[in-house]
């Protein structure tokens, strides 16, 4: 769902046949910026020798020409290649932006070492870890994403229950009310140390744990959605021959899922970052632990290349979430675009 | 007290249920003080007859619907459909409220179908939904959310939400309050084609004395909170009835005589 501007509609509707002094310096110019800079930027990488010994600068070099290659193709035939090229136009500027910023990462680490080594590596060691420390890597993604799903689900379900149920339910409400004040507010991560000895494994700890950190906000939010749905929903369903299951299913959960959506996005930050404490503490599994396990060996590339994964995977989830959310609430006006 | 008026003549086909209101008092707590707002209302209403209720704001209008939908139980008195006594809303007794409470995540169409879906009839008469909404005129806006409607389109649909369940006491909270005038008078003429044809009884509240009197068969005006019958006024005239017509004239100002508003008419 993305949008459109007028005048980009009308640009991509009205290919230019030729290209003018004045595109140079317009729509153009920025994409060419951008190329130009990317091609400094591998220029950089091949020109100066290294301060130190990295194998992947080569590769790097070209990597960002050709990427500079494409980004002049682009923009160049950006009216011919529909979305893609309306894309790449948007992003033109940021490409700019990005471009300057790992040539001045180079330059300041890799030629001249203006900012000290081991604690600030060049891109071409990141690239190193992303080519030979993949399958490491792999698992460690696959290991955090399996651990955060299950525990993610697990809390999301049980806190849609239960906040449903108690929205409902006076006598529910009566006993689980107390309960979710005394022990909710307590941040998971503070049950690391009971729960690593009580469960049978650390990952069905980390689980539980997870699952906690997602379960109360999600009940919160679901709770006072479902208590806040007004009461001529109900009578306009009633006086309509809707049975109780009928209320509870299709008027109270539908009216309440805009707030499960706000718990939804909470649990999912606190639980990210139960899952980094656990498997940085217990698990020995996943990109927690190998932050642990890098920052042991002094192993500062592997360090940011594992912080960048992890801020890609939290990032695409919390975009997944949103894309299910804009889905099912489009009934809805106004909702942020993430 | 059933006033057989010159639509007498027009025999109604037996879809209309008959309704008693009897001795029907009501208050409400409000801050530890009792508010009355019925007083012993006593109404026999007979099968698919037109009865609209004005009455000051704030009077217990809405109240007294309430209560014959079921939606809550009167402190003294009993309602009775067809002879059976009112303990719960039923589908036979379709309220359209005063304010549409359409419900925003449902589409037009999946508003009116609601209640058929509610009662687990709707595969069957999926056709019901679409001929209603044909029927207010919304057949282009069948798939649009209610934040996409003006306020005259959202009481049409909550409109085609009640008729779609064939209701046979059909309970009307000033539905045509937000239309323009004109539309207005274009869903009046559809409401009495409507009733004419399905004979459903009605009970309509409404502010405006013209409406009432263009609309019904019998008029019941109500007194100031708590609300007694202040008057039962037979209005004996074939429909279509025409706004011009001195009798309704002289009915129109006798009411506003009762409401206490006669130097404005
Ligand atoms: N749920 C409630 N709790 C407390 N008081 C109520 C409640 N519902 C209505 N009332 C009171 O009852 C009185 C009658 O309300 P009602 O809605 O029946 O009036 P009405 O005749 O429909 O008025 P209007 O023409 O303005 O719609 C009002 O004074 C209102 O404050
Ligand atoms: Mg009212």
């Amino acid at each position: 769902m993305s949008t459109y501007s007028v005048s980009d509609a009308t640009a991509a509707a009205a290919p230019r046949a030729a290209i003018t002094l004045a595109d140079l310096s317009g729509s153009y110019g920025v994409g060419l910026a951008a190329s130009l800079v990317w091609l400094a930027f591998g220029l950089s990488c091949l020109y100066w020798p290294d301060v130190g010994d990295w194998s992947r600068t080569g590769s790097l070099g070209i990597g960002a020409i050709v990427v500079a290659a494409f980004i002049l193709f682009g923009t160049f035939s950006a009216d011919y290649l529909g979305g893609a090229g309306q894309a790449l136009r948007k992003r033109a500027p940021w490409l700019v932006a990005f471009g300057a910023f790992v040539t001045l990462w180079e330059v300041a680490t890799a030629k001249f070492a203006w900012l000290p080594l081991p604690f600030f590596p060049p891109p071409q060691s990141i690239l190193e870890v992303y080519t030979d420390d993949l399958p490491k890597l792999l698992d460690s993604v696959f290991a955090s994403i399996k651990l955060q799903l299950g525990g993610y689900i697990i809390g999301a379900t049980v806190g849609f229950i239960t906040g449903v149920s108690i929205g409902w339910s006076q006598k529910i409400g009566y006993w689980v009310h107390p309960v979710l004040r005394f022990i909710g507010p307590l941040p998971a991560t503070a049950w690391l140390p009971i729960a690593f000895f009580t469960f049978p494994s650390s990952w069905s700890a980390s689980t539980f744990l997870i699952a906690l950190a997602t379960g109360f906000p999600v009940t919160v939010l679901t709770w006072s959605g479902v208590a806040s749905v007004s009461s001529a929903y109900y009578d306009v369903a009633r006086t309509l021959g809707a049975k109780p299951s009928f209320l509870v299913l299709k008027v109270a959960i539908p009216a309440a899922l805009p707030h499960v959506f706000v718990g939804l996005f909470m649990g999912l930050g606190s639980s990210f970052a139960v899952l980094v404490v656990a498997e940085m503490i217990g698990v020995k599994a996943g990109l927690g632990w190998y932050l642990q396990w890098a920052q042991g060996w002094a192993a500062y590339a592997n360090m940011y290349a594992a912080l960048i994964v992890m801020s890609l995977l939290c990032s695409g989830a919390i975009t997944l979430l949103f894309r299910t959310r804009d889905r099912l609430l489009v009934w809805q006006k106004g909702v942020v675009k993430w | 007290m059933v006033v057989q008026s010159a639509a007498e003549a027009i025999t109604y086909p037996a879809v209309g249920a008959e309704l008693d209101i009897e001795g029907i008092s009501h208050a409400f707590d409000i801050d530890g003080a009792t508010l009355p707002v019925l007083d012993n209302v006593n109404l026999a209403i007979a099968p698919g007859e037109f009865v609209a209720l004005l009455g000051p704001s704030g009077c217990g209008k809405s109240t007294l619907l309430r209560l014959v939908a079921g939606l809550e139980k009167p402190r003294a008195g009993t309602l009775r459909e067809d002879e059976v006594r009112i303990s719960g809303p039923h589908p036979s007794r379709v309220v359209v409220f005063q304010d549409p409470t359409l419900f925003p995540w449902r589409t037009v169409w999946d508003n009116v179908a609601l209640g058929l879906e509610a009662q687990g009839i709707l595969k069957a008469q999926r056709h019901r939904v679409d001929d209603v909404i044909e029927l207010v005129g919304l057949s282009s806006f069948r798939n649009a959310y209610p934040h996409q409607l003006s306020g005259g389109m959202a009481q049409r649909v909550a409109l085609a939400r009640a008729l779609v369940n064939d209701p046979k006491i059909l309970v009307l909270d000033e539905p045509l309050g937000k239309l323009d005038s004109l539309t207005r008078i274009a869903m009046q003429s559809e409401l009495v084609a409507l009733w004419q044809r399905k004979g459903f009884t009605t009970l309509l509240v409404t502010h405006d004395v013209e409406e009432a009197l263009v609309l019904a068969n019998r008029v019941i005006v109500l007194s100031d909170r708590p609300a007694r019958i202040k008057a039962d006024i037979a209005v004996a005239r074939p429909y279509p009835r025409h706004r011009g017509d001195p009798y309704l004239a002289e009915l129109r100002k006798q009411i506003l005589g009762l409401l206490g508003l006669e130097a404005t008419w």
